[in-house]
């Protein structure tokens, strides 16, 4: 095959060997072609999703008289509308919007590490990766309150059919709808949230070997690109995730 | 760990302005988007409509992010549709598991 973009003599395949015919290196080649494989697992589990969702009866009355119930699905602004350290009050989706700004601004953040890799300028690559990391671990912390009050309840139950209230989730029942509501939330955000956990991880020892200057030594910062590759595919999915469970 | 001295004579290419305000540029427009997904959520009562305006509005952010931030767009043609043409599948099958949910809905 022809590319335009790789040096090969004349007579030789570029699939020969010893060129780059997709133009990138090795790591960062099969850094794409893992997240490739891993959107198609979230592709999986968030198809998984609509598949069940949509053979559920869903809410057909006025947002404002919606009351929780086994028999639809609940309505996303009634479901998460608390914010941290306000008690009581009533904010639809304010918190996951406050969640997803916190996750694109550390994408930025990561995409400006690549651009400061690029120019070898490590003072800036460190500067940008510990941003990048302090909004991943403040994401984490959000979900992690999210769970929690997802599991505590919110303020008034869901009457069970023994004349009794039930608050908030555990392991058969939830508050706000059929059981695979709460089922397919902890699953899907549980796995994007791991992820998370791992891209932390990741940036976390990348930026150690910035700062120990590995890469300043090795002469390029293709590292930091294979990390953004992977931090900004963490970003992606939770721009999907978002849509389907906080706003369809 | 004193040894990062002997690198500090690699020259530091400075910044190109206009690639830093395209990328804030970007992040802008994510923001705007997002947004103006949070306008739709509270405006529009739920039904396919708004789905479909969420899921196309989802796909241009999606969009931005893979072709700039990811660089996707910059890259040789044959790695771009290797990522691109596996996840038009993908599409398909979101159409088509979604409609085959409906109808066990309506078969319940």
């Amino acid at each position: 095959m022809a590319s335009s973009t790789s040096a090969v003599a004349s007579g030789k395949s570029a699939w020969d060997g010893g060129a780059s015919p997709m133009g990138a290196s090795y790591g960062k080649l099969m850094m794409w072609f893992f997240l490739l494989s891993d959107a198609f697992t979230f592709s999986a589990l968030l198809i998984t999703y609509g598949l069940v969702r949509s053979s559920h009866k869903a809410y057909t009355g006025a947002v404002e008289n919606f009351v929780f119930s086994q028999d639809y699905w609940p309505v996303p602004e009634r479901v998460y509308e608390a914010v941290p350290f306000l008690h009581g009050v009533e904010l639809p989706l304010v918190f996951v919007g406050i969640m997803t700004f916190i996750l694109i601004m550390s994408s930025v953040t990561m995409v400006l590490a690549v651009e400061a890799g690029h120019r070898m300028d490590r003072k800036a690559v460190e500067k940008w990766m510990l941003w990048t990391i302090l909004g991943g671990i403040a994401f984490l912390s959000c979900q992690a309150w999210e769970w929690a009050h997802f599991i505590h309840g919110a303020e008034y139950g869901d009457a069970v059919a023994e004349g009794t209230t039930f608050f908030g989730a555990n392991l058969v029942h939830n508050q706000y709808g059929p059981p695979d509501f709460a089922a397919f939330f902890f699953f899907i955000t549980g796995f994007h949230g791991f992820h998370v956990f791992s891209g932390v991880c990741l940036n976390f020892l990348i930026y150690y070997n910035t700062v120990t200057g590995v890469y300043q030594r090795r002469g390029h910062y293709e590292m930091v690109e294979k990390v953004g590759l992977y931090w900004h595919f963490v970003d992606l999915v939770w721009v999907f995730v978002f849509t389907f469970f906080y706003l369809v | 760990m004193d040894h990062h001295d002997e690198n500090a004579h690699v020259a530091v290419i400075p910044p190109n302005k206009e690639k830093i305000k395209k990328l804030w540029t970007v992040a802008g427009i994510l923001g705007i988007v997002t947004a103006v997904e949070f306008v739709i959520a509270f405006t529009m009562p739920h039904g396919p409509t708004k789905t479909f305006l969420f899921v196309a509005l989802t796909i241009v952010k999606a969009g931005y992010i893979v072709l700039e931030f990811m660089h996707l767009r910059y890259e040789v043609k044959i790695l771009f549709w290797s990522i691109l043409i596996p996840m038009i599948f993908v599409v398909w099958m979101l159409v088509a598991f979604v409609y085959e949910g409906f109808q066990i809905s309506v078969v319940r």
